[in-house]
């Protein structure tokens, strides 16, 4: 998604997405564990507490899986508060949509590749504001004007009278100061922190096995469970025979569901030999049938509709006639498989629940875990964990719900931790994608362009405000905004939702289909005219410098220096990717291209 | 009962001879640092040492373990190569999602106590079984350079 030029305001929000436009109104709100006043630590919002020794605790509302967000987010704030950075803490935000919803999504969740986006200014806001309390606590204690005092790491000093007051001392009293409006934030030339590098606050202990994730939640006597859920989707249990399993050692209960079946032990050996033990005869229900095939030949056979209007520039008609180029492109099913597998931890009492995760949309968490276990979602406690690799698959709540249903017939807390064949079987896949791409040609430069995508629309289900009028903004994300200079071209998405399989997001959807049958598309369309790839996409860059710098002409050396050395690398192996298709068996239109999702490992 | 060596201590768990060592580990000692990722000796995620040797705990039950020392990443850092290894991977800045890590520091620490200066291709070859999802294989090798100095 792109959010170029678009200017926030101090106390309204603009997430845009490409084909929607979200408009919040956004305030850096109160803390809701703080009724300012009297208490200490001082913490003026619900994103920094700053308690009596001068430590700073950041509660991020962003979840942190490998993308460095508890660090990133954390030096805006440290920042902004002109904080020191060693005494800066990370803690996990409860689940409160008002407080710690993702202004460029309108929910708390961590997707998207939006964190900075969207917190860059809420957090200078809410650190600046913060700042400003502190220096106004040291101010009336010296009894100076605040304009004549500055915040330096953790410090406010007053440089006529040479004397500095740590944070810590002044928490109290910044306490008891009503927090100002619209505190200028600082001038970026004046950055310390910002831009330059520095360690990331999660690696030390996740060097040392001290790290702890969801899966290494252990509360007092819990027990361990695995599961297996019905291996066709939509199918019931039909008849569980378990005396094998309650005789495997360790085994000390199974839990039988409609749609699943747990066994609960002392261990993940005992739960995993006790599932390997039973005997359970299943009821496929109505996707009994479903299989690669009729997915596929579905697909196919929608793909031939007219899909619902994403973009339009020009006239496409004017210009589509003889000479249009077909090519058609599928991109299969795939699974997240996360490094740590799908887990979660729940212990249900009459009237409270708790929950122990690494999720990436935890009020989701909390909601499932209410519903499954009839309480209202203020009973329900969730303890956000780090993320052993999210990639979209923890923006979904089901492991915790069913961990949830497991655990009401649970005496004990229940640690629900899914075999490595369970993850993938029961993945949230990314969708099957048909995208049809076609374009007409005049003395070797594009002058139409349809684009018609073809797959699940998951933003329908995720975030339903964002699917309008038939599209998923997401499945044409990239598809809307090509940077090729085309004067005529036309975007569709076209719904069709594959039986018998749930979607989701995956390291972004849109893009990962769309980037590449475009840029394949590319290759097809230069070779159609004999020209270099390279060459042909030049040209068709005219009106976007920086990207035309990224891909010189076949034949230099190397890219220019301004461009960095990461678009070096990426330039390196798109060339030899784009040589590959060109060795190939040269063009041809109308077929289609299969892609396998392998990722190269060592 | 089992009496295992784990950490230069001796522990005696009460478990079934086939349960494998990871899950005497996480779930009967605690230890957390070693991490389930397949429970096939495919992922790499449960590696340890037995007897110097990087193994695959979730594939190795405890009754083919006897009186062989067992290290885990909680202790690592108190050999030589294994601290270096850690401080290699703050300076690299290897780390992502860190799920993998414990797996792929032990498996590069056993690498550099059999092979104190290793090519690429050895790299490669020693840590072929230690699957990183966010991609950091670049940095790991250089990080292992680095600790082999």
């Amino acid at each position: 998604m792109r959010q170029d030029n678009v200017e926030l305001t101090r106390r309204e929000f603009v997430g845009m997405t490409a084909g929607a436009v979200f408009v919040y109104g956004f305030h850096v709100p109160a803390s809701n564990a703080n009724d300012a006043a009297k208490s200490e630590p001082f913490a003026p919002n619900a994103f920094i507490r700053v308690d009596g020794q001068g430590a700073v605790t950041f509660i991020c509302p962003q979840v942190e899986m490998g993308q460095g967000v508890y660090t990133s987010l954390a030096m805006i704030v440290a920042e902004e508060l002109d904080a020191d950075w060693k005494r800066v803490r990370v803690e996990h935000a409860p689940p409160n949509e008002k407080l710690y919803f993702n202004p460029m999504l309108g929910v708390q969740a961590t997707g998207n590749s939006n964190s900075i986006r969207g917190f860059w200014k809420p957090l200078r806001q809410a650190a600046a504001t913060t700042r400003a309390c502190l220096v106004e606590a040291a101010a009336r204690q010296w009894k100076v004007p605040a304009a004549e005092c500055r915040a330096e790491d953790g410090k406010v000093v007053h440089d006529r009278t040479k004397r500095t007051l740590d944070y810590g001392a002044l928490a109290a009293g910044a306490a008891t100061i009503t927090p100002p409006k619209d505190v200028p934030l600082k001038d970026p030339a004046k950055f310390r922190l910002i831009g330059r590098p520095v360690k990331r606050l999660d690696t030390p202990e996740k060097v040392n096995g001290r790290v702890q994730y969801g899966i290494d939640a252990r509360p007092p006597g819990v027990k361990i469970a695995t599961l297996i859920k019905s291996p066709v989707l939509g199918g019931k249990v039909a008849r569980v025979d378990d005396s094998r399993a309650k005789t495997v050692p360790g085994v000390r209960q199974v839990v039988v569901l409609d749609d699943l079946v747990a066994v609960v032990g002392d261990h993940m050996w005992a739960a995993k030999q006790g599932l390997a033990a039973l005997d359970i005869t299943w009821n496929d229900g109505p996707n009994a049938n479903v299989s690669s095939d009729l997915i596929w030949s579905r697909l196919r056979e929608a793909s031939k509709r007219d899909g619902a209007l994403a973009k339009e520039v020009g006239n496409l008609q004017s210009v589509f006639g003889e000479g249009v180029v077909t090519a058609e492109f599928e991109m299969p099913l795939l699974a997240h498989a996360t490094m740590e597998p799908m887990n979660a931890t729940v212990h249900i009492t009459p009237a409270a629940a708790d929950v122990w995760i690494g999720n990436q949309a935890i009020p989701r968490v909390q909601a499932a875990v209410a519903r499954a276990a009839g309480l209202t979602p203020a009973q329900v406690t969730v303890h956000n964990h780090l993320i052993g690799g999210g990639f979209g698959r923890r923006l979904e709540p089901d492991a915790a719900y069913d961990a949830a249903r497991i655990a009401k017939q649970v005496a004990a807390p229940v640690k629900v931790v899914w075999t490595r064949e369970e993850d993938i079987r029961h993945d949230w896949f990314r969708p099957v994608y048909h995208t049809i791409l076609q374009a007409r040609l005049r003395d070797e430069r594009i002058v139409g362009w349809k684009h018609k995508v073809t797959g699940s629309a998951v933003v329908a289900r995720w975030l339903p405000a964002g699917f309008k009028n038939g599209v998923d903004f997401d499945g044409v994300d990239a598809a809307v905004d090509v940077p090729y200079e085309i004067p005529n071209y036309r975007v569709e998405f076209n719904r069709e939702e594959p039986p018998g399989i749930n979607t989701a997001f995956w390291r972004g959807v849109g893009p990962n289909n769309n980037v590449f049958a475009i840029e394949s598309f590319m290759d097809e369309l230069a070779r159609s005219v004999g020209k270099d790839p390279i060459e042909f996409r030049r040209a068709h860059l005219e009106k976007e410098p920086r990207l035309r710098a990224s891909i010189p002409p076949s034949g230099a050396a190397s890219v220019p220096t301004t461009t960095c050395s990461r678009s070096s690398r990426s330039w390196t192996s798109w060339r030899a990717a784009s040589a590959r298709i060109r060795s190939s068996s040269g063009v041809r239109t109308s077929r289609r291209n299969r892609v396998c999702g392998r990722r190269s490992t060592w | 009962m089992v009496a295992l060596s784990i950490n230069g201590e001796k522990r005696e768990v009460d478990v079934p001879p086939d349960m494998p060592l990871l899950w005497v580990l996480r779930d009967v000692l605690g230890m957390t640092g070693t991490k389930f990722g397949c429970g096939l000796g495919l992922c790499g995620a449960c590696t340890v040492h037995l007897n110097g040797n990087a193994i695959r705990s979730c594939i190795t039950p405890v009754s083919a373990v006897g009186d062989q020392p067992i290290r885990t990443i909680e202790t690592i850092g108190g050999t030589s190569n294994g601290a270096k290894v850690q401080k290699a991977w703050l300076d690299v800045e290897v780390v992502q999602c860190g799920y993998c890590q414990s797996g792929q520091i032990m498996s590069a620490t056993a690498l550099l106590d059999s092979n104190p200066h290793p090519s690429d291709a050895d790299i490669d070859a020693a840590m072929s079984g230690n699957i990183c999802r966010c991609g950091t294989y670049q940095r790991i090798r250089e990080a292992i350079k680095r600790a082999a100095g």
